[in-house]
C-alpha cells in the first residue's frame, strides 16, 4: 500500500473525537492513506493554529498542504476528489444527498448537544440524565430515520447496502456512547427503544473501516475523559 | 387512483428571514420559477409540519411535492438538481468547494446567533455580543479579501450564505453602537455591489423594515 506520502495527506485529531474518527473512517472506505498527527488540546501545535485560525479545532485534513477544515465538509473533499475510487460516501441522487445532509445536519445539532450534555457541560448527575433524555429523543426520530433510509429496515445501514455519509456522521460518536453507557449502567442506544439503530450499532462497530479507529475500550476512553475535563478548565 | 402529480417548485418561506432569503436569491440566480408561498409561523399549516416534521420551520423547498430542508441544503440541492442552470458551488474544483462550504458555515454557526443576542441582552451579554459582531464582520472581511465576491469574479455560494445579513446590519448597527462602514469598508463595499443584482434587490427587505420588525420582536417578547 502506497505510504501516506504519496497521497500527500495529513490528518491533526485527537483519538476520541466524533469529528476526527468519521474523517479516518471515510479515508479507510477510499483505502487512503495518511499520516495521523494526534493533538494535545490543552497545547495546540503550530500545525494545527496555523491551519485552522478561525477554529482551531480538529479535525484538520492537509492534502499537498492545503487545510480543509470541518468534519463533514472534508467528508464532502474526500468524496469528490477521490470520486470514482472505492464507494461513494454521499449518494448520486441529488434529492437523496439532501437528505443524507438533513440527517447529518441533525445529528451534529441535536446528538452533538446531547453528548457535549452528557459527557462535559454537566454539573452534577441530574444534568447529565436530562442530557441522556435528550439523546434518546434524538436517537427515537434517528430510528424513524433509518428505517426511512434502510427500507424499513431491510438494509444494513443509513446510505443502503453500504455505509454512507450518515453512517459516518453518526458512527463517530460511538466510542463515547460506550463510555456513556458504562456511566449509565446500559447501553445509551437502547436496543428496547431502538431496536433498529442498535442493531446498526452493532453492525457499524464490526465494520472493517471502523476498526483502530471507533474506541471500543471504554475504560480508555473515560480516561482520557477526565483529561480532557482538565484541559476545559 | 393517483391525484394530479405536483409538478415544479415550491418554497414554503416567512417575508424577512435571512434563510428564506438564500432560496429565494439562489432560484432568481438559476432563473427557475417557483410558488412561493408565505407560512404564518405562529400558526403553523399542515403543510409546513408536513414537509419539515422534525424542525417545523422555514424555509421548505417542495420539489414535485417532494420536501428538502435547511437553507444550504436547498441551495446545493438546487445546484445539483439543476445542473444546466448557473452553479453556486464553484464547479470542478473540491478544494474551492470546501473553502465555500467553510464560509458558508461559519456565517450559519456565527452570525445569526450573535446579532440576536446583540438586539436581545443587556450589559455583560450585550456588550459580548458586540465585541463578537466586530470579530466576525472582520473575519468575513478578510475571507472576501480582495475579490470582487467571496468566490472571486462569481457571485456564488458564500455571497448567497451572507447577502440576507446585510439587511440586518443597520439593526445590528443602531443595537451595537457600530459603523460596518467604518469597521468593514471592503465588507460594507461587497454589499452595495450585491445590491445592484436584480436577485438581491428584489428578495431583499429595506433594512429600516428589518430594523423595525426586531423592534416589534423586542416589544412582543417584553426586552426592553
Amino acid at each position: 500500500m502506497a505510504g501516506a506520502g504519496a497521497n500527500d495527506l495529513k490528518v491533526l485529531g485527537v483519538w476520541t473525537s466524533p469529528f476526527v474518527i468519521r474523517v479516518r473512517i471515510a479515508l479507510n472506505m477510499k483505502g487512503l492513506a495518511y499520516e495521523y498527527v494526534e493533538e494535545d488540546l490543552g497545547n495546540k501545535s503550530a500545525l494545527l493554529l496555523g491551519s485552522n485560525p478561525v477554529h482551531k479545532s480538529v479535525p484538520v485534513l492537509l492534502h499537498a498542504g492545503r487545510a480543509i477544515n470541518e468534519s463533514q465538509i472534508i467528508l464532502q473533499y474526500i468524496d469528490e476528489v477521490w470520486a470514482g475510487i472505492g464507494p461513494a460516501v454521499l449518494p448520486s441522487d441529488p434529492y437523496e444527498r439532501a437528505v443524507a445532509r438533513f440527517w447529518a445536519a441533525y445529528i451534529d445539532d441535536k446528538v452533538r448537544s446531547a453528548w457535549l450534555g452528557m459527557l462535559f457541560r454537566c454539573k452534577n448527575e441530574e444534568e447529565r440524565a436530562e442530557a441522556v433524555a435528550r439523546a434518546g429523543e434524538a436517537l427515537d426520530t434517528l430510528e424513524g430515520a433509518f428505517r426511512d433510509c434502510s427500507e424499513g429496515g431491510k438494509k444494513p445501514f443509513f446510505g443502503g447496502d453500504g455505509i454512507g455519509f450518515v453512517d459516518v456522521v453518526l458512527g463517530g460518536y460511538l466510542g463515547w456512547f460506550g463510555a456513556v453507557g458504562k456511566i449509565i449502567g446500559r447501553r445509551l442506544i437502547d436496543p428496547a427503544r431502538t431496536p433498529l439503530l442498535a442493531a446498526w450499532e452493532d453492525r457499524f462497530r464490526a465494520a472493517d473501516v471502523a476498526k483502530g479507529v471507533v474506541p471500543d475500550d471504554v475504560d480508555k476512553v473515560l480516561a482520557f475523559l477526565q483529561t480532557l475535563l482538565a484541559i476545559s478548565k | 387512483m393517483a391525484g394530479e402529480k405536483k409538478q415544479g417548485l415550491q418554497l414554503l418561506d416567512f417575508w424577512v428571514s435571512p434563510f428564506g432569503q438564500r432560496c429565494r436569491i439562489a432560484l432568481d440566480e438559476k432563473g427557475l420559477s417557483y410558488e412561493y408561498l408565505e407560512q404564518d409561523l405562529a400558526n403553523k399549516s399542515e403543510l409546513l409540519l408536513r414537509a419539515n416534521p422534525v424542525h417545523k420551520k422555514i424555509p421548505v423547498l417542495l420539489h414535485a411535492g417532494r420536501p428538502v430542508c435547511e437553507s444550504l441544503i436547498i441551495v446545493q440541492y438546487l445546484d445539483e438538481a439543476f445542473p444546466a442552470t448557473p452553479t453556486l458551488l464553484p464547479a470542478g474544483d473540491p478544494y474551492a468547494r470546501a473553502q465555500a462550504r467553510f464560509w458558508a458555515d461559519y456565517v450559519d454557526k456565527k452570525l445569526y446567533d450573535c446579532g440576536t443576542r446583540l438586539w436581545k441582552l443587556k450589559g455583560d451579554g450585550h456588550a459580548q455580543a458586540r465585541t463578537e459582531m466586530v470579530e466576525i464582520l472582520r473575519t468575513l472581511e478578510g475571507a472576501l479579501g480582495e475579490g470582487r465576491f467571496f468566490g472571486g469574479e462569481a457571485f456564488g455560494f458564500v455571497d448567497v450564505a451572507l447577502v440576507p445579513f446585510t439587511s440586518w446590519f443597520l439593526t445590528y448597527e443602531r443595537f451595537g453602537d457600530l459603523s460596518v462602514e467604518k469597521e468593514c469598508p471592503k465588507l460594507a463595499a461587497w454589499a452595495k455591489r450585491c445590491a445592484e443584482r436584480p436577485s438581491v434587490a428584489k428578495n431583499l427587505y429595506p433594512p429600516e423594515k428589518v430594523y423595525e420588525f426586531i423592534c416589534g420582536m423586542k416589544k412582543r417578547f417584553g426586552i426592553e
